[in-house]
């Protein structure tokens, strides 16, 4: 796969992945519409809202993002090396400085994200400053920077806030499936099998949400964003030694979900369990040895 | 008769046809040729000010530099006018290759100015000075990436020129092939990369 094809292969995921997430949204408030018997009104609602929601993800995917994340602005005197390095790998890039922010956390990891490279967005924690060399950081940055060079970030922003949103309401009703379900048994039957319906209908959707997921996290991405990332800083050990450092981190970032999980470098999670039966849809990074192995082979 | 007629009537559509298309083509081709040159054109022009922009701006450090270390090390005079001298070969440098050699001499300048500052453990303890010396060390990546950024554009431009059939005609279009913007320091080794 080389960049332009990467890039133009991005941008019509990224449109078709609207277009299937309003069709499963407006598909589920039929069948429900239909169930439950508000008819279409219901349907139209619904149209309305997806479409809406997913124009939100497109031109605020990042803004919303950037909220989950609770970061702030990066200062120029407070992170020298963030602000700098980024400065310079968009100097070689040949695309403007993105926003930079970081996220008060000691768990090492970073994310970019954006529709395109003039509304870019780098995210990093404290830890992974702290934690990392100039050389070292520059290979995390110059990742970063190819995903948004590739459109990795925008197709990732969509899938994020859309998949984001059917994953937390699918937990939620599982959820209330689960624990209240038996509870008042008797009082609020109807209630009790509407909620039963929803979970029904999500649960059947949730493989579908899974390969939209894996449509939107190939693990040629990370492995086409390693390599730009060798080309623009001419030094694949500074990536090699970042990773290696990573993968010794053991601690979980607290500030990503469910739905930003596939933006970070690293799996955010370390593997743990986390939200259940729904973190093993998010196994979207190649194993860290084999980026490494990789790197050095360059 | 009136057959034949015919048929000699729509072979001469066919040829016009032909003629028609085949000049259509033509001026696309010179049209995309003359927009893609110039595109990479100005592209190289901004990597260019971006280079300069960054050789002006370490030149800018330099003299607040000299202060700092002259207030520890007094008598050290030598490296301070080398160091004086190379930066006014920059500032006066026009040409490209002459910006690049007046960088390198004050990359080797300033590289003696650090070795004299080792011998100074209070200025070392400056944070004027580490300050400075942090600055510096970044710009000199500035100017690295920018000079990086610069040569991958012109590689793109000289090519693109290069191949056939463009070099038949970027003459007649006032292209002509651009330098690389050269440096003695050691040159980081350009990586080989393949996609799977």
């Amino acid at each position: 796969m080389t960049i332009t094809s990467a890039i133009s292969a991005n941008v019509t995921k990224t449109y078709v992945i609207m277009a299937l997430f309003i069709a499963l949204v407006v598909l589920v408030a039929y069948v429900l519409g239909q169930a439950l018997g508000y008819g279409n009104g219901f349907m139209w609602f619904a149209v309305l809202l997806s479409v809406f929601s997913s124009f939100i993800s497109y031109y605020w995917g990042d803004s919303l993002i950037l909220t989950m994340s609770g970061a702030r602005p990066a200062d120029r005197k407070r992170d020298f090396d963030f602000f700098t390095v980024a400065e310079n790998l968009a100097i070689a890039a040949g695309i403007p400085k993105p926003r930079l922010y970081v996220i008060d956390d000691t768990a090492m990891n970073a994310f970019a994200t954006g529709r395109d490279p003039k509304h870019a967005v780098v995210v990093a924690t404290t830890g992974i400053l702290a934690t990392l060399e100039r050389r070292e950081l520059e290979g995390v940055i110059a990742h970063e920077l190819s995903h948004i060079k590739n459109f990795d970030t925008r197709l990732m922003a969509v899938v994020a806030v859309l998949v984001g949103t059917i994953a937390y309401m699918a937990d939620m009703f599982l959820r209330t499936l689960w624990w209240g379900g038996h509870r008042n048994r008797d009082e609020d039957r109807g209630l009790g099998s509407i909620m039963m319906l929803v979970g029904i209908v999500l649960a059947i959707l949730s493989p579908v949400v899974a390969s939209l997921i894996q449509l939107a996290a190939s693990r040629n991405r990370e492995y086409l964003a390693d390599a730009s990332a060798a080309m623009l800083t001419r030094y694949p050990e500074g990536l090699a030694r970042a990773l290696e450092k990573l993968g010794k981190d053991k601690e979980v970032l607290e500030a990503a979900t469910n739905a930003t999980a596939h933006l970070y470098i690293t799996n955010p999670f370390k593997g743990k369990e986390f939200g259940a039966w729904f973190a093993n849809l998010f196994n979207t990074h190649p194993p860290l040895p084999d980026r490494i192995k990789r790197l050095r082979a360059m | 008769m009136i057959l034949r007629n015919g048929y000699e009537r729509s072979d001469g559509m066919n040829i016009l046809w032909i003629l028609g298309g085949a000049a259509l083509l033509l001026v696309v081709y010179f049209w995309s040729l003359y927009n893609g040159l110039v595109s990479l054109k100005t592209q190289i022009e901004e990597a260019w000010s971006q280079i300069d922009i960054q050789l002006k701006r370490r030149a800018d450090l330099i003299p607040n530099l000299v202060n700092t270390v002259k207030g520890y090390a007094k008598h050290e005079k030598g490296v301070f006018t080398e160091v004086t001298k190379a930066r006014s070969a920059l500032m006066s440098a026009k040409k490209l290759d002459s910006k690049a050699e007046a960088n390198d001499m004050l990359t080797a300048a300033l590289g003696k100015l650090f070795a004299v500052a080792e011998a100074y453990p209070q200025l070392k303890a400056n944070e004027n000075f580490t300050q400075l010396q942090k600055e510096l060390s970044d710009t000199e990546d500035k100017v690295a990436y920018s000079r990086q950024y610069y040569n991958s554009v012109v590689n793109d431009y000289n090519i693109r020129i290069r191949t056939f059939p463009n070099t038949l005609f970027n003459e007649m279009m006032g292209f002509a092939e651009k330098e690389f913007f050269a440096a003695s320091e050691e040159e980081r080794k350009a990586v080989k990369v393949s996609f799977e």
